[in-house]
């Protein structure tokens, strides 16, 4: 098993990182009942971790028998009839998928979903209604239209099943349904906290890690907890015992793309344009997501910049970025923000250097 | 066996008002119906305003009191966003109810001879299935009241504006929020302070249905005792020192600091739309700034709100928005120079 989930904590007393947070959901849930939820925060935070736990606050130990079912749904829409095939992750307590998997039928899906799990609601032995959890995941990327089905589902269920959603960013997420959750933020965690977790990690495993390394594991991870963990987990396979100036790895795609932001650097030219596209097609296939490309190459650029043209490549990054949201094609996007790069710096140099 | 949870209600619903008469703030509209109510006689209705501000409560209210919990399910239908609403449920199941002719009523409520058909969130139906309503409306005025419930009254095709009865709902002001919020108050044995209560009615903007949802939730997290902090933490809203920080950021003139500032954001997971909204009032109320320094950071505030929703990353956008308000606290100009 990896570390990651070998020391995710199972419930809400053991969390390591945001305590407060989960003293907070514990209140929050003791009288029996919860509002519709909605996490928000960057990746790594923590969010499902805490979901989970939550969950097995909620239930118990049985939440966590959950299996993974992949079931065809046959939606009615008027005259037409839509098959779809979804996969879900479901204990006896909560059903939890991604609704964005579907993509644009998303908002059948999410209806029919809530519909079902309000017609079998369990009953204890007295005969009480109680209700089930709807984990869903990723709502940001859920179409508006399906944001605004849910709106009033969310009402006209509630007695049925609780919503327990997902996600990165809220501004994403329509004020509707923001204003119809409990909001709660789980921030990255500072960089202390990351550096307890590792060395909890390595007591565990007894590993002797060096401050030294554990502290540009940490820096390293950007203040995600998931990529520190998973990047001790790699240090560990590398060698053991660990050196104090062992190389700390970074992902291949980041790699990439510093090599990338060198090529355009170094030459500014078609040629050179024609070169970086290669590459960056090559990033696409492997499925790195574009958003995350240009961030990535806008950072790695930024490394070598005057302040000056900085705003202005900063600019250019948010207006190619948008234009990749609405268009279609990454490539298209990406290529033009280089050949911007290109343009804005090959100026810039011949102003200054003549 | 598991534990199983049952639910408790909410108090949005459990303190929605069940009267016309009881609807706080909205005389005319009230005044207007209160008259129906003797009478019997209801035009079409198109009842448009901030969400928060009773709309749905006023519609479901006089439906209730026209015909009593007996008739109400085959008087009155029920339709919003969630339900599907395209050109054919037009066709078919709002015209099928609105040609049903209805029967006697029975004694004790007014019961005038016609049903109800109400429409919640009109605005995000389509243009078209608005225009397949417009015949329907007259040929069956008779029989039916058509009764709209929107946001934005200029979603709505005016043929169909026209033919409505319009009413808008206001904003709720700060004191009449405080009573109803202090009424809650009162009935959960909650205790808020002062400084609580304001803050409270300023997060909330004049929307109750976010007040009270503040408030329970806030009363669930943290106990009977509330104080102003416990109701930003649930409220989602930005405190005030990031955002000072983000500002005393740009004004530095220093891209790098602007830079760590909004890194730091970002990991903090706060919402970039809320931090928009919020550095735009921090903008206007400012008294240091110059007009034209305003207006230009406002007018990449708005561009960066459009991006925002079309799905951009906040990010991007939140360190753009930044470089400019540096820019234009330092009075550089905003046309890039190596463009």
């Amino acid at each position: 098993m990896l570390w990651v989930d070998k020391y995710r904590p199972r419930t809400l007393d053991k969390v390591m990182v945001h305590t407060e947070e989960a003293q907070r959901l514990k209140n929050l849930i003791a009288q029996g009942d919860c509002p519709h939820l909605l996490f928000y925060g960057p990746t790594g935070a923590g969010k499902k971790t805490l979901i989970m736990a939550l969950l097995r606050e909620m239930y118990g130990v049985s939440a966590e028998k959950v299996k993974v079912e992949n079931k065809p749904w046959k939606v009615e829409v008027g005259a037409r009839k839509i098959e779809l095939e979804l996969t879900t992750v479901s204990s006896n307590h909560h059903v939890e998928l991604n609704p964005s998997d579907a993509g644009f039928q998303d908002r059948y899906v999410v209806q029919l979903i809530i519909k079902e799990m309000a017609k079998n609601r369990p009953l204890d032995v007295v005969g009480n209604k109680g209700f089930k959890v709807l984990v869903l995941n990723e709502v940001d990327k859920l179409s508006k239209d399906a944001q605004h089905s849910l709106r009033r589902t969310m009402e006209k269920y509630s007695a049925a099943c609780r919503l327990v959603l997902c996600c990165n960013s809220a501004s994403k997420v329509i004020e509707a349904v923001r204003s119809r959750c409990l909001n709660i933020r789980i921030n990255a965690p500072s960089r202390d906290e990351i550096l307890d977790v590792l060395l909890f990690i390595a007591k565990k495993e007894n590993l002797v890690l060096p401050p030294e390394l554990a502290g540009r594991i940490v820096l390293q991870s950007n203040r995600n907890l998931r990529r520190a963990i998973l990047c001790l987990e790699a240090c560990r396979v590398q060698q053991y015992p660990f050196t104090k100036d062992q190389v700390v790895q970074t992902t291949d795609w980041e790699q990439f793309i510093t090599e990338i932001s060198n090529d355009i650097l170094n030459e500014q030219s078609p040629k050179r344009l024609f070169l970086v596209r290669g590459k960056l097609y090559e990033l696409l296939t492997n499925c790195i997501p574009p958003e995350l490309i240009l961030k990535r190459l806008l950072q790695e650029l930024m490394k070598k910049l005057d302040s000056e043209l900085k705003h202005e490549v900063c600019h250019w990054a948010a207006f190619y970025e948008h234009r990749l949201q609405l268009g279609q094609k990454a490539i298209f996007h990406l290529e033009a923000f280089v050949a911007k790069f290109m343009s804005i710096y090959k100026k810039f140099l011949i102003a200054t250097f003549g | 066996m598991a534990p199983l949870l049952r639910t408790t209600q909410q108090w949005v619903e459990k303190y929605r008002p069940r009267k016309v008469q009881d609807v706080a703030h909205q005389e005319e509209v009230v005044r207007t119906l209160v008259n129906t109510l003797e009478t019997g006689n209801l035009p079409h209705l198109l009842f448009y305003g901030p969400p928060g501000t009773g709309k749905t409560t006023t519609a479901l209210a006089i439906a209730h009191q026209l015909f009593g919990p007996e008739l109400y399910k085959s008087r009155v239908l029920e339709l919003n966003a969630s339900d599907d609403r395209g050109i054919s449920i037009v066709r078919t199941k709002i015209k099928d109810f609105a040609a049903v002719a209805v029967g006697s009523g029975i004694s004790g409520y007014p019961c005038p001879p016609f049903k109800i058909i109400i429409l919640d969130e009109a605005d995000s139906m389509t243009e078209d299935a608005q225009n397949a309503l417009r015949r329907t409306m007259e040929t069956y005025s008779k029989v039916t009241r058509f009764c709209f419930i929107c946001n934005y009254i200029s979603r709505i095709i005016e043929p169909l504006a026209s033919r409505c009865a319009k009413f808008r709902f206001k904003p709720l002001h700060e004191d009449i929020m405080l009573g109803r919020i202090q009424y809650i108050c009162q009935e959960e044995g909650l205790d808020l302070d002062q400084e609580a209560l304001s803050t409270l009615s300023r997060v909330s903007e004049g929307d109750l249905r976010r007040a009270i949802t503040y408030l329970q939730s806030a009363a669930r997290m943290y106990g009977s005792s509330i104080s102003s902090d416990n109701i930003i933490g649930v409220s989602g809203i930005v405190p005030d020192d990031v955002l000072k920080r983000l500002v005393q950021a740009c004004k530095s003139g220093e891209f790098d600091l602007a830079h760590t500032e909004v890194t730091e954001i970002i990991a903090e997971g706060h919402p970039v739309s809320q931090i928009f909204s919020q550095l735009f009032d921090y903008v206007i109320q400012s008294t240091e700034m110059s007009d034209e320094q305003k207006a230009r950071v406002c007018e990449r505030l708005a561009e960066a709100d459009k991006c925002l929703i079309d799905g951009a990353d906040e990010y991007l956008q939140l360190i753009d928005v930044a470089s400019n308000t540096m820019r234009a606290l330092s009075n550089v100009t905003q046309e890039c120079t190596y463009f």
